[in-house]
This record gives C-alpha cells, sequence and structure tokens, in this order.
C-alpha cells in the first residue's frame, strides 16, 4: 500500500517538473539573450546600435552596428507578407467555413495543413528557382532575389496559420447571430460581410498576429530569397537582409565572445521581443472571440 | 442585385481559396517534375561524390532520421509530462497560468532564436561539441510546445466519466493516469508525436549553429559526431555550392526527398487520427 502512495507522490512531483521545464526555457532564452545581447553595450553605444550606420561588423579597422537598415528590411518583407496572407487567408477560410460542403472542406482542411507542412527551405528553394525569375522577367530586374521575392514566399508561408485561426474564429460566432441576420431578410453574403465578419473581428486580427509573428521570425527563406544587402532598402525591388538572416550567416563565422558575437545576441533579443510582442497581443484578441463564442 | 452582389463575393472567396491551392500545387508539380529524373535508389543510397556534383544524399537522410529521433527521445517525457500536469492535476491558479503562457509564448519564438540558445546552453554553457547531441536537444526544445499542445488536447478528449470510474475502484491518481487515461489517448499523442518529428525534420535554422556539417566522409558513428541533413543539403546546393546552375537536379531530387518524409510523417498521423476518430 504505502509503495503505491509513494510512486503517486512521485510521478505528481515528477510531472509537476516537467511543466516546469517550458517555463525555464522561456527565461532561459530571454535570459541568456539578454546577458550575450548586453555585453554589445561594453563596447558599442547603445546610440550606435539603434542606427542607421552601416552593419559591417567584421570591418578590420572600424567595424559598425547599426541594427536600422535590417529592422527595416524585416519590417518591410513582413508587411508585404501580410499584405498577401490576410486577404487570400480570410478569402479562404469564409469559403471553407461558409460555402464549402463539409466533404470538399474534408479534402481541402488537408490541402492547407499540407501547404503547412512545406518546410522552410523548400519554400526558400522554391523563390530562387520559381519565383526570382518570375519576378525577374516582369519587372526588368537583374535578378529576382530582392523584398518583393521574400514578402510573396513569407505570405505562403503565413497563410496555413491565418486560414486555420480565421476558420475557429467564424465558427466561434453564435448562431443566433446569422439566423436573425437570414430573418431580416439578407442572404449569405450579406450576413457574412455584415454579420459574421465584423462578429469575429477580434479573431481575425489574431490570426493576423500570429501569421505576422510566423513570417518575422522565419528564417531561412529569407536567407535564401531576398538577396541579403545589408544597405538601408528604398522600395520593395530592393535586395535586402532581415535580422534573422544576418543572424543565421554570421554566427557560425564569428569566434565566441568578441562584440561581433554579442551584437548578433543584441538582434535576436530584439527579433525576440518584438515576436513576444506580437504573441502577447494574439493571445489577447484570441481570448476575446473565445469567450465570445461560449 | 442583391443576387449579383452575391455571386460576385463568392466568386472572390472561391478565387482565394483555388490560389492557395494552385500555390500548394505548383509547389508539388514544379518539384516532382524536375526531381524525378535524378531522384532514385542510387540516389537515396550513395554518398555525395566529386565535389556534391554527382552522387546520393544518403549521409543526409542518415543524419536527419537520427537528429528527429533525438529530438523526440528528448522532448517526448517532458512534452507528455508536461501535458499530463496541466490537464489532470493542475490547480487553476498562478504557477498554472503561468506554465500555460510560457507553453503559448514558446510556440511563438523564431527557431533561429532556438538555435542561439542551444548553442550558448548546450555548446558554450555545458561544452558539448557541437554534435547530433546537441542539434537533436536543440530541435526536442523546439518541438515542445508543440508536442505539449497535442497530448493536452488527445487527454481532453478522454472523458471525465474513465477517470471516475478508475478512482471509484481504488486507484491512485497516478494508477488512473497511467492505466486508464493514458492508453486511451495514445492515438491522440501518437498523432502529436509524428507531427513534431515532421516539424524537427524540416527546420535548417536551429542546427545551423549546433552540429550540422556541410559535408561528412563518414556517417556519424556516436551522438557526438557532427552530421549532414537534409535541409541543410538543400540550402547548400542550392546557395553555397561553386556550381549552383549544375547541382540544380540533384538540388531538386534533395527537395523532393525532404517533401517526401516530410509528408509520408503527416499523412500518417492522418490516418491515425482518421481511424481512431470513429
Amino acid at each position: 500500500m504505502n509503495r503505491r502512495f509513494f510512486w503517486d507522490r512521485f510521478f505528481e512531483k515528477a510531472l509537476y517538473g516537467a511543466a516546469w521545464v517550458s517555463v525555464m526555457t522561456l527565461a532561459g532564452i530571454f535570459l541568456l539573450l539578454l546577458y550575450n545581447g548586453a555585453q554589445t553595450f561594453i563596447s558599442i553605444a547603445p546610440g550606435d546600435f539603434f542606427s542607421f550606420s552601416r552593419w559591417n561588423p567584421a570591418a578590420y579597422d572600424q567595424p559598425t552596428f547599426g541594427i536600422g537598415a535590417m529592422l527595416v528590411s524585416t519590417l518591410l518583407v513582413t508587411a508585404g507578407a501580410m499584405c498577401i496572407t490576410i486577404p487570400l487567408g480570410i478569402g479562404t477560410a469564409a469559403f471553407l467555413s461558409e460555402m464549402a460542403s463539409p466533404r470538399l472542406r474534408n479534402v481541402l482542411k488537408p490541402a492547407v495543413e499540407m501547404l503547412a507542412a512545406v518546410p522552410s527551405v523548400v519554400i526558400g528553394f522554391l523563390g530562387i528557382v520559381l519565383v526570382a525569375p518570375a519576378l525577374a522577367a516582369a519587372f526588368d530586374l537583374p535578378n529576382g532575389l530582392n523584398a518583393l521575392n521574400g514578402a510573396i514566399l513569407l505570405g505562403i508561408m503565413a497563410l496555413p496559420t491565418m486560414v486555420s485561426v480565421t476558420e475557429d474564429a467564424i465558427h466561434a460566432v453564435p448562431g443566433h447571430y446569422k439566423e436573425a441576420s437570414y430573418a431580416l431578410g439578407a442572404n449569405r453574403w450579406e450576413t457574412l460581410v455584415h454579420v459574421t465578419l465584423p462578429a469575429c473581428k477580434s479573431g481575425i486580427l489574431a490570426a493576423t498576429m500570429l501569421a505576422l509573428g510566423r513570417a518575422l521570425g522565419e528564417t531561412m527563406t529569407v536567407l535564401m530569397a531576398t538577396g541579403n544587402a545589408t544597405s538601408l532598402p528604398h522600395g520593395i525591388f530592393d535586395p535586402v537582409r532581415t535580422i534573422t538572416a544576418t543572424v543565421a550567416i554570421e554566427m557560425g563565422e564569428v569566434p565566441f565572445d568578441t562584440p561581433h558575437f554579442f551584437s548578433l545576441f543584441a538582434c535576436a533579443l530584439v527579433l525576440f521581443l518584438i515576436t513576444l510582442a506580437v504573441n502577447i497581443l494574439a493571445e489577447r484578441m484570441a481570448a476575446r472571440f473565445r469567450k465570445k463564442g461560449q | 442585385m442583391k443576387k449579383i452582389t452575391q455571386l460576385f463575393g463568392f466568386a472572390l472567396l472561391l478565387t482565394a481559396t483555388l490560389v492557395v491551392l494552385s500555390i500548394l500545387g505548383l509547389i508539388l508539380f514544379d518539384i516532382v517534375l524536375k526531381g524525378a529524373p535524378v531522384f532514385n535508389w542510387k540516389f537515396l543510397t550513395h554518398f555525395p561524390q566529386k565535389g556534391m556534383t554527382e552522387g546520393g544524399i544518403f549521409p543526409a537522410i542518415f543524419g536527419t532520421t537520427l537528429v528527429t529521433l533525438i529530438s523526440t527521445v528528448f522532448a517526448m517525457p517532458l512534452g507528455i509530462g508536461c501535458a499530463v500536469y496541466l490537464n489532470e492535476y493542475a490547480p487553476d491558479n498562478k504557477f498554472t497560468r503561468l506554465i500555460r503562457a510560457s507553453v503559448r509564448n514558446l510556440a511563438g519564438v523564431p527557431s533561429i532564436v532556438y538555435g542561439l540558445f542551444g548553442l550558448s546552453i548546450f555548446i558554450q554553457g555545458m561544452g558539448i561539441p557541437p554534435s547530433l547531441l546537441t542539434a537533436g536537444c536543440t530541435l526536442g526544445l523546439l518541438t515542445l510546445p508543440f508536442i505539449i499542445a497535442t497530448t493536452e488536447e488527445a487527454l481532453r478528449n478522454v472523458p471525465r466519466l474513465t477517470r471516475e470510474g478508475a478512482l471509484a475502484l481504488g486507484a491512485t491518481r497516478w494508477e488512473c493516469v497511467y492505466s486508464v487515461v493514458l492508453p486511451s489517448a495514445v492515438p491522440g499523442i501518437l498523432t502529436g508525436l509524428i507531427l513534431a518529428l515532421s516539424r524537427a525534420a524540416g527546420e535548417t535554422a536551429p542546427i545551423l549553429f549546433t552540429g550540422v556539417a556541410l559535408y561528412t566522409r563518414y556517417l556519424p558513428a556516436s551522438p557526438l559526431d557532427e552530421f549532414m541533413a537534409l535541409p541543410y543539403h538543400l540550402y547548400i546546393l542550392s546557395t553555397q555550392h561553386h556550381a549552383i546552375e549544375q547541382v540544380r537536379p540533384l538540388a531538386y531530387a534533395t527537395a523532393m526527398t525532404l517533401l517526401l518524409v516530410v509528408f509520408l510523417l503527416n499523412f500518417t498521423a492522418f490516418r491515425i487520427r482518421a481511424t481512431y476518430k470513429r
């Protein structure tokens, strides 16, 4: 009898321990980025780091560390991606939940999930072999590796998130909203546009935020398809280098514990804080639409 | 007029859906069309030869298989444990909410940040050389929130009466979890684990600095050896190789192999879910 209760206590404690691993990982990620990132500012003034001076940390005589151009590049590519993902995602989600028959849905939903399963290097590869030549031909560019290419690819990668969260939000709208709308003589389209979609505004916002977080943090795709120029982009046709790509390219080559090494952690910290803020915002929105659904 | 607007609106939604589907179709079509001519038994079972311009990708397949298995072995007990705690034990208090919030936010952390974390914890901190082990653990952390979420969902679907029956017969809480709740949640948990495997197999950014190698002459003999991986191999062939145009067919076939691995895993998960839903 005692042994049974011993194991009961033992596993309760062990499971409790396992549950804390996630907290410790998240805290560990933050603290390590902070610890390593903060050491950047021993040798580099914060004003020089958060500036538009060139990102040239490997220069022999006068290395310069300005994160400005990378930050703008990251935002440019992500904003472009959202312009593609939001309309396509909402449209597809609305089609799936309001128009498609259950049988069609059972085919289409796995297709969207399949898109989510495509690894980011494969998408990046297609950016090089398919999207880049197409862009070069369409806009008469020397090559198609630029911000627009990255935006298109990230837009595709963020689509499954956008579609599935928006669809959940549409399903969470109480049925009597729609019935009331039909009773007033509205047809299905009018009900969708004037009743259902406005009612799940916060859900759509949550979907957008989650898709945004996904696009902001994506590494391999942008690394492969955006041309990797460290200068400040002047438009969507300029090659850019995002924060993630910079860390991916340079971390493998820097010696440990140098200003350059620390500055890459500082870059990652900036990225981490942005995505964390976006995700927390998404969570707030999602909590709101789930409450409405009940 | 109302009818025309509706028709036009629905046509718009249909177009959006068709665009999404054709993107998927284009991805599959292009890769299979251009990858298939090179994709054969020799390609899958041979080492790269002549500076990767010929030969196969066997070490990359081998490395990816091992590193994903290590990641699952590492993440499975932690992930399932955390989910069981959250669903079966956790009281509704501040700490539980903190744990849940951490899990959700971990899922949104960029994969490259996991790479940096793995580098500083496992390699710099613990002094383990960049290897299968460090890369596997880094990937394991990345899939952890994913495993927790799917396991919790599987546990939630176990009816409450099942638990109450076990407890009424005098089982302790752990006995109830171990012999009643977990067995009936196995299909759901398995689905989640396989999807986590597929996620880990396709990731590149977290392993960049934690053990993946451009080329190894021999297969890794221990968990402390460097390894080649499919997604990294594709990245190298398509951007870093000295004769990019020449190796393009090999890159296509590598992409096809990677897609095949990932889709096979997803399909297995899908089948398990479909079989046990009834």
